[in-house]
């Protein structure tokens, strides 16, 4: 039965019970503990008297010095709104031109314009704008839809092939699937295209097939691409005769392209983003490829 | 195993079995090519393998008639091996995931290894497979001991046992092809769930049973807590887990929650999952292997009533501490929090009394790796209840919320606190439970604990500096009042520390399976112990040598 000993490194007493061979102290509770029990609870009082806390039958205790978080976070951003507001009106109301030629506000949209486009841009242009394999450099001197300021802005806005209702469209079809060329033709026409950027392709060797290509060229390529094949900005068809290659220059890639289509896909910011933003963003994006320069 | 049941039991545990056949056979029928048929295949594997396995024995002798004055340790045992068999698992995929952070394409472009699959899989596979399976396999060895007491039954220790694991199964197997409702740790779908009701309703009873016949006057400070484990789950399990399934041959289901209610039973699930799962359970196993490996009685009783009443009563509120700053109403954010810093004094109140025990021993925490394993999960312990109160005040959440700062916190307390006392109670039971005179390899335990320690403290180092960059990176504005980093910028300064981190996991694996080798070898090549009855409770523990807790 319960029978109290003492521990002889401590001197304090058992409580008399054992579970197999374990004992326990009857060691009083540290004076430690309890203030700090006090101190804990009389905070939280402080706190339950301060904030709201306790929920009532329809109601809680809103807290005498009547913080809400909704309140607060509303005034927070009235009050960030305010901080910004300074450039904000400019950027708003002042031409590209006008803003392009004031320092303060270029060093903003520097700043500014890099964090949005990092958060918004870089996951398929990436972080520097130079883009990938299928994703447009927008730090060089090839634009689709033309590299102009207020085009990059408008291009942004609605977007290509988006869901915008006025998005810009452009399709490459499908040449080589949907049967509109043959298989020789397809090769053909891929081997002129090549020649117009790359003139060491053609040899004496592949000039019947080039000659073949051109003619393909002029009456199904022609209508969008131009028949000197510089493209088209209007419709976003993209020059075939400099180094600018989104899909990839080489023959095969360019078989690719002529057999399967291309379609690509910008998303529209136009509710996303505000119009001051993607003034921002089409500024910045203009300026990478000034810095480049 | 089976040969320690009698013929009645073995009929019985025959009767659940093929019971779990057929439900296997029938989830496989109504679902079809859904994931519920795939589970029902492997439900009716189950039911049916370890029906072959009885069916094996059915016909060797019974047991003799002196079965009820020992203690039933074979579920024991097994338990050990299935905690070390999940460690492994479970950590292998906390570092795989870790890696995926550092270098996404450890994916490999497929579904089933994506971050999203994986990740539930590695803290399911911790939390519940190596967790819940240590804590079954030593409340079972604690409240027989603690008890005088055989336990309760024969079939129902297995059917608890290898019941939790077949849920672990269903869950961790269901998130690979993609079935989950979506709630942190608590991703497993109905069925699994249900299941998991069923077990766990089992072992409550089990439980209060064994201690119902125990043969001392007073219940110990383990079997509180143990007991506070096994009904907070039980009743959070149901709560946050109620939904509705789309039907019965499918996986999927809905919660019967909705909006920001929804969120808080979540959270009030999830914090108290950390509270009575990983805190409550495993203070019933520092209660225990404390004191026996230590040799000393506890500092103070009445400490341990204090924060035994403490830890119960303010986890309870606490949850919504996890909801600062979103819709859940302010009131209801201040509350938790209030009740998160009052929850400061019990835990650490705990901390206290098993620092304060070891007071006469510390001789051994410097000679012993065991005793050290338990000392080091108690300072991880204080640490990471310090570092929760102080993380759920709204203004210090406001900097750490959504930052690597929270999983730096969750493993200061998953591998410091929990995985530490789990491992130190493992080193002390082995021997014992085995009847071997010592672990295998005294030398493996040191180096063990040296890989844990250094894979914890790199772990939690580099989660706290990558959580407070990232903290301080998303908050930082510019002179104009924007932004001065995008989100991708604070990833690219992520980057060193998600490798270091991933170092510090794969440390932590590493020991875990040295561990599990130790332990093997203990089993297989160390001599049986001769009469340990003679060596406990009062001689002195060796330096170096393994400890043999009481019987």
């Amino acid at each position: 039965m319960a029978v109290e000993e003492r521990d002889p490194v401590s001197g304090r007493e058992t409580t008399g019970h054992e579970w197999n061979g374990i004992k326990e102290l009857d060691t009083p509770v540290p004076r430690g503990v309890l203030m700090f029990i006090i101190v804990t609870h009389v905070w939280a009082l402080l706190w339950w008297i301060l904030m709201p806390t306790w929920p009532m039958v329809t109601t809680y205790t809103k807290g005498i010095l009547g913080i809400d978080q909704r309140q607060a976070v509303q005034q927070d951003l009235v009050a960030a709104q305010a901080e910004r507001a300074a450039w904000m009106k400019a950027i708003e109301t002042d031409s590209y031109e006008q803003i392009q030629a004031n320092a303060d506000l270029m060093r903003v949209v520097r700043s500014t314009g890099r964090q949005l486009f990092g958060d918004n841009c870089a996951a398929c242009h990436g972080a520097d704008g130079r883009g990938r394999a299928n994703y447009p450099d927008l730090t060089d001197d090839d634009w689709l839809w033309g590299g102009e300021v207020d085009k990059i802005a408008e291009t942004m806005r609605i977007g290509i092939n988006s869901t915008h209702q006025n998005t810009r469209v452009a399709q490459m079809p499908a040449f080589g699937r949907d049967a509109i060329l043959d298989r020789s033709q397809v090769a053909n026409v891929a081997t002129y295209v090549q020649s117009l950027s790359n003139p060491a392709v053609s040899t004496p060797q592949n000039g019947p097939q080039i000659h073949a290509g051109k003619e393909i060229f002029l009456t199904t390529c022609a209508a969008c691409h131009g028949e000197d094949g510089k493209g088209n900005r209007e419709v976003g068809a993209p020059n075939l005769t400099d180094q600018f290659w989104l899909y990839g220059g080489d023959l095969q890639t360019i078989i690719n392209t002529i057999h399967g289509g291309r379609q690509g896909h910008m998303p529209t910011w136009d509710e996303r983003l505000t119009p001051a933003e993607i003034k921002i963003l089409a500024l910045y994006v203009n300026s990478l490829r000034d810095a480049k320069r | 195993m089976v040969q320690q049941l009698t013929t009645g039991e073995r009929q019985n545990a025959l009767v659940i079995l093929v019971c779990i056949f057929v439900a296997g056979i029938a989830m496989a029928a109504a679902g079809g090519s859904d994931p519920l048929g795939m589970h029902g295949v492997l439900v009716l594997l189950f039911g049916g393998g370890l029906a072959a396995l009885v069916m094996r024995s059915y016909y060797e002798p019974e047991p003799t008639q002196d079965r009820p004055s020992h203690y039933y340790d074979d579920p024991t045992k097994v338990g050990i091996a299935l905690t070390l068999a999940w460690a492994i698992f479970g950590m292998f995929m906390g570092v795989w995931t870790a890696a995926q952070l550092a270098w996404p394409d450890l994916a490999f472009d497929a579904g089933w290894s994506t971050f999203g699959r994986l990740r539930p899989t590695h803290t399911t596979g911790v939390i519940f497979g190596f967790g819940g399976n240590a804590l079954i396999a030593t409340s079972f060895h604690v409240v027989q001991r603690t008890s005088r007491a055989r336990l309760a039954g024969q079939v129902s220790p297995w059917f608890v046992l290898l019941g939790f694991n077949l849920f672990c199964l269903l869950a961790v197997t269901g998130y690979f092809m993609g079935v989950t409702q979506s709630k942190e740790y608590a991703e497993a779908e109905w069925y699994a769930d249900l299941w998991l009701v069923v077990v766990w309703v089992t072992y409550f009873v089990l439980f209060l049973r064994t201690i119902a016949r125990r043969k001392e006057p007073h219940i110990y400070v383990a079997n509180w807590y143990f007991m506070a484990f096994i009904v907070v789950v039980a009743i959070l399990h149901i709560v946050n887990n109620l939904a509705i399934p789309v039907s019965f041959g499918q996986a999927k289901s809905y919660t019967i929650w909705a909006g920001v209610q929804d969120s808080m039973v979540q959270w009030w699930y999830g914090h108290n999952a950390v509270a009575f799962f990983l805190t409550a359970g495993f203070l019933a196993m520092l209660y225990y292997y404390l004191p026996v490996r230590a040799q000393r009685p506890i500092f103070s009783y009445r400490l341990s009533i204090l924060s035994f009443w403490g830890i119960t009563f303010f986890y309870m509120w606490a949850g919504s501490h996890h909801l600062h700053y979103t819709a859940l109403p302010h009131w209801v954010q201040n509350l938790g929090m209030t009740f998160s810093v009052m929850l400061l004094v019990p835990s650490w109140a705990s901390a206290g009394n098993a620092l304060l025990t070891l007071n006469g021993a510390w001789q051994k925490v410097r000679d012993d790796a065991t005793l050290r394993f338990i000392f080091v999960a108690v300072v991880f312990y204080g640490l990471s209840t310090f570092e929760g109160s102080f993380l759920a005040i709204r203004p210090v959440n406001a900097l750490s919320h959504y930052t690597d700062w929270t999983v730096g916190h969750v493993h200061a307390g998953a591998l410091g606190w929990v995985a530490f006392i789990t491992f130190g109670s493992i080193y002390t039971l082995v021997p014992s439970l085995w009847k071997r005179e010592r672990m295998y390899s005294p030398a493996l335990v040191e180096v063990h604990f040296w890989l844990a320690v250094a894979g914890t403290l790199i772990y939690v180092f580099s989660m706290w500096n990558s959580g407070i960059l990232q903290g301080l990176m998303w908050r930082t504005y510019t002179q104009e009042g924007t932004l001065a980093y995008s989100f991708l910028d604070s990833l690219v300064a992520m980057y060193p520390y998600y490798i270091a981190r991933a170092f510090g996991g794969l440390l932590f694996l590493l020991g875990a399976i040295v561990a599990a080798f130790n332990i093997w070898m203990t089993v297989r090549a160390v001599p049986a112990a001769v009469d340990r009855r003679a060596d406990v409770p009062d001689t002195g523990l060796a330096p170096g040598a393994a400890a043999t807790p009481a019987e």
